[in-house]
């Protein structure tokens, strides 16, 4: 029988939790240390793959991906032996999707080579802005030209590059966003992550703003209209949005994260990694939310502090709509009411489709362009009680 | 029995904060009433309601026993009355059961509308009257211009007045004295004629049932008597009978001049009516003491719980309120907005609020307050009057022949640089000046003013546009005719009869306007356009759109967000339900009072 993960497919994402500084904005787990030891790091998460896939020996596993943190400061010999590991019980898909986060700078760029030769091939570079100016508000230590160059490594080293930007960024107007995004796409390769700035809680920003210190940032309208901007340039360059901030030209998208909004199974490894994972038929939410130092710890001891909690019906129906809804093709309704049999959708449905914000088909329900952008007001109509 | 000579009853008379309480406090301390270890701040303030806003809102008494300088023992009664306008029947009555009143004005800032209120109250109780100035040990403290300022404004010498600080003790054994010394002892009383007790207050007590505050005219009541309330006829047998110290001490019995307590097996507070004339069932008196009024209820509001599954939550607390309190009525209400609930009738904000919290805190139900509102009395075409306490009642205008609506006379003192802002604000209210005079750099002035234009927010338009030194009081002037009508609010085109208020024509574009205008921020923005209109009849006088909303999304989503999220989802839905929903609008509970909040 099949279960329901194989709709979404199945992935590894492992976490590198380091950086060398902490980004104003980022909330996510990451950490600035003087000194990694990179053969403990390497032999941890590779013990931890082992670990993870001989529970789920023989899966085709059809994408990996290194997340941070900045994991392009990682050796090219440390993400060997880790994607040596993930080889071990589980089958990989011919076409394999092997992503890796990179900072733009040349320090960086200097080890693309290395990780193209361990399996890497494809980068997602953060590069954030092309303004030197937004980019040290931003906190970032590279410059425009550095990243430009950056890329032109990068492109001519892996078979796909993506790049992020941050946009909706303090003192930002709508020319200034409609003559960055055009060079942006006139640079770019098949795939690009556009994000609005959010101050999120726990960030340098958040702390910022609650002190009146963040001054400048665009209103809902502004932020709206900016929105919509990006929709009308991306599609017209032939790169529409496929997921709320993440645009592909058709065939180019990322095979990794599509396994996380089309609720498939990931394994996570690493200190900061969550995961997914179908096992004797229950679908259980693992993650390792601790400090590097201690998670290194605890695997090697093999103390395993894996927190594993079990996904109801209900719960999976709501992750599926949470993630399902941010991409384009919206969810699969037989799906979903085979996750959750007793969903009464049809009655909200109707009303967010008379205002336009969601569409429906023979067999999908999903989100329209407008709908995309109050998204989060959507899902909670849509959520079960 | 304690002889009449011996006996002093009295009030004290003060606004809040002038040290009406701490003077309590202080007498009952320096004549050891109280041990020195049970003594609390505020001691006959027994409701936390009470301490916290430094009111009274129930009677409360304690018996003193002091040996005066002349050597001879005494017994002095203090009964502690509710300050407040909204309980003015009952000060009348705690004022009809004492002799003698202490004025205590606080020594810098002189007399305020509130204590010119019910030192009149006192003066229609042909009280004997003792000016006692208070925090006389501050800086700022004034006691000559006061003095001067009390007789100017009240007309009662005040040069012989105690000076006093009740917080640290000076003054003190003069107040004492002077209480022996210049209040009268009860009038008259013959122990052996029948029995008339004033039933002066009453309140539920866990543990002996409904308690009540009674003060013996003529007659004597002792312990196994079987009595009579004259207004309602009902019958007792009082099993127990007593004095405060303040807590109960059992005595056998009371004679005439006397205060105290008794308890009769009564079941409800609400068989108890303040003002009734307590007698004997066999050889009862026949005539009762005289200014019985049966309370009435001012201000009427609809209180629906926020949560609907709480009703039955809600009839329970509000039911046992009522059983405590006679003044407080109530009858089940449908809203079609808020579903249902219990339309309830107040003497006054002040007590609409008091129960108001008292349901949300003491049994955790919170509550849609809606539009406070007056008796209004609708005269129609074919004759017949109505009284009209729900502007969502209001029957078809083509029926009616007019209207006519409560209106009080309103005193307010203010410094005279806020004057100006005063008169503005009583004018802007539909207000008809009376009087103004000064005393000293202090205006009095005395307005006519439609109370629906006060029961709201007046207070607090007063307090703020004098920054607090405006002091206020009202009574009652009957009813007049005006060109009222009732405005409903449509919010996505749909009527929220909780929203509707009556209005006078004149003013109704105004008052439109500016509750569209605060609808559209107390509102969030839903996923689709609001309209939110003014309208009398079909005609709308105001609109305002709220736009739809335009971003609300998180950028960013990956694996290992999904739960984080998800939490964040779920609370955005859980703060849907602190909401109600109109047609497809969500309104937040605190709108039904804000929307009508005036800001000028």
């Amino acid at each position: 029988m099949t279960e329901d993960w194989q709709a979404g497919g199945f992935g590894l994402y492992v976490h590198w939790p380091f950086c060398e500084a902490k980004c104003p904005y980022c909330d996510f787990n990451s950490h600035v240390v003087k000194h990694i030891d990179q053969t403990r790091w390497a032999n941890a998460l590779a013990a931890e793959v082992l670990r993870v896939s001989s529970q789920t020996p023989g899966r085709l596993l059809r994408s990996i991906f290194f997340g941070g943190g900045t994991p392009s400061l990682m050796l090219p010999e440390t993400v060997a032996t880790i994607l040596n590991a993930a080889q071990t019980h589980w089958t990989w898909a011919n076409d394999i999707e092997i992503t890796l986060e990179a900072n733009p700078n040349s320090v960086e760029a200097n080890r693309f080579r290395g990780f193209a030769e361990a399996g890497i091939n494809r980068v997602s570079l953060g590069i954030q802005s092309l303004r030197d100016n937004d980019l040290r508000r931003l906190g970032r230590l590279h410059s425009a030209k550095e990243a430009q160059r950056a890329f032109d490594i990068a492109q001519n080293t892996f078979g796909r590059v993506s790049f992020d930007l941050i946009y909706a960024r303090q003192d930002q107007t709508l020319d200034d966003w409609k003559i960055e995004l055009s060079e942006a796409l006139a640079m770019a390769g098949d795939h690009l992550s556009l994000y609005q700035l959010t101050v999120e809680h726990g960030t340098a920003f958040w702390d910022r703003q609650n002190a009146g210190k963040l001054r400048g940032l665009p209103g809902e309208d502004l932020a709206a209209d900016m929105y919509d901007l990006t929709q009308d340039l991306c599609g017209a360059a032939g790169m529409p949005a496929y997921e709320v901030s993440n645009h592909a030209a058709p065939g180019s998208e990322s095979r990794h994260n599509l396994i996380y909004w089309n609720y498939g199974d990931y394994a996570g490894v690493g200190p900061g990694a969550h995961g997914r994972l179908t096992l004797g038929g229950q679908k259980y939410a693992n993650s390792a939310w601790l400090q590097p130092g201690a998670w290194l710890k605890s695997v090697e001891t093999g103390s395993g502090d894996e927190i594993n909690s079990k996904l109801s019906v209900k719960d999976q129906a709501s992750e599926y709509l949470m993630m399902g809804l941010r991409v384009t093709d919206g969810i699969d309704t037989a799906r979903l009411h085979k996750m959750c049999d007793n969903l009464s959708l049809d009655t909200t449905v109707d009303r967010l489709l008379e205002l336009g914000l969601m569409f429906r088909s023979q067999d999908r329900i999903g989100v329209t362009q407008q709908g995309r952008l109050v998204l989060n007001a959507v899902i909670a109509e849509l959520l079960p009680d | 029995m304690t002889p009449l000579n011996r006996i002093r009853n009295f009030s004290i008379v003060a606004h809040i904060d002038h040290g009406k309480s701490t003077l309590a406090d202080r007498l009952i301390q320096s004549t050891n009433t109280v041990a020195e270890r049970d003594m609390q701040a505020q001691l006959l303030d027994s409701m936390d309601i009470e301490r916290e806003r430094g009111i009274t809102i129930k009677a409360n008494t304690v018996r003193i026993d002091y040996t005066a300088n002349d050597g001879l023992d005494y017994v002095l009664n203090l009964i502690d009355t509710p300050g407040h306008v909204d309980f003015a029947y009952e000060v009348s009555r705690s004022m009809r059961a004492v002799e003698g009143s202490l004025l205590v004005v606080d020594a810098s800032q002189g007399v305020e509308a509130q204590t010119l209120a019910n030192v009149y109250t006192a003066m229609e109780a042909d009280h004997e009257i003792v000016p006692v100035l208070n925090k006389v040990d501050l800086p700022a403290a004034e006691p000559e211009r006061i003095a001067e300022q009390i007789e100017d404004v009240i007309g009662i010498d005040a040069s012989d007045a105690c000076l006093i600080s009740a917080k640290t003790g000076i003054g003190i054994p003069d107040v004492l004295e002077a209480i022996v010394k210049r209040l009268p002892p009860p009038h008259s009383g013959d122990p052996d004629a029948p029995l008339k007790a004033m039933l002066v207050d009453s309140w539920y007590d866990a543990y002996l049932g409904v308690v009540v505050l009674v003060r013996i005219m003529d007659g004597t009541l002792k312990k196994g008597d079987n009595i009579k309330m004259m207004q309602t006829d009902a019958k007792y047998s009082v099993d127990r009978i007593g004095v405060f110290r303040p807590q109960m001490e059992n005595v056998q019995e009371l004679g005439p001049g006397e205060i105290g307590f008794i308890t009769a097996q009564i079941k409800q507070v609400r068989d108890t009516k303040v003002g009734d004339t307590i007698t004997h069932e066999k050889k009862g008196a026949t005539e009762a003491l005289p200014g019985f009024q049966p309370s009435q209820p001012v201000v009427f509001c609809g209180l629906f719980p926020v949560d609907s599954a709480q009703f039955e939550d809600l009839r329970e607390a509000i039911e046992k309120l009522a059983l405590n309190d006679a003044s407080f009525s109530y009858e089940m209400e449908t809203s079609a907005a808020l579903g249902f609930g219990f339309r309830c009738g107040f003497l006054g904000l002040l007590h609409l609020e008091v129960i108001r919290d008292r349901v949300e805190r003491e049994y955790n139900i919170d509550l849609i307050t809606t539009a406070p509102s007056v008796i209004y009395h609708i005269y129609q075409r074919d004759g017949t009057k109505h009284e009209l306490h729900n502007p969502a009642d209001m029957p078809d205008p083509s029926t009616i022949d007019h209207l006519e609506e409560p209106r009080i006379k309103a005193t307010i003192l203010v410094p005279d640089e806020y004057l100006g802002d005063v008169l503005k604000l009583c004018q802007d209210r539909r207000g008809i000046q009376l009087d103004l005079t000064y005393a000293g750099a202090r205006a009095m002035v005395v307005y006519d003013l439609p109370l629906n234009e006060v029961v709201f927010d007046f207070y607090d338009r007063l307090k703020s546009v004098t920054k607090g030194y405006a002091s206020f009081d009202y009574s009652m002037e009957g009813y007049r005719e005006d060109n009222l009508v009732k405005m409903s609010i449509l919010v996505n085109d749909e009527p929220v009869d909780a929203l509707s208020t009556m209005v006078h024509r004149d003013r109704a574009e105004m008052r439109g306007r500016a509750m569209v205008e605060k609808l559209k921020d107390l509102i969030p923005r839903h996923m689709f356009k609001i309209p939110i209109q003014a309208a009398i009849g079909g005609k709308v006088i105001a609109r305002e759109t709220l736009s739809a909303m335009r971003k609300d999304v998180t950028a960013k989503c990956y694996g290992g967000d999904a739960s984080r999220k998800k939490k964040l989802l779920e609370k955005q839905k859980a703060g849907k339900k602190k909401m109600r929903q109109f047609g497809k609008v969500d309104i937040p509970q605190e709108a039904f009072i804000s929307a009508l909040k005036m800001d000028n």
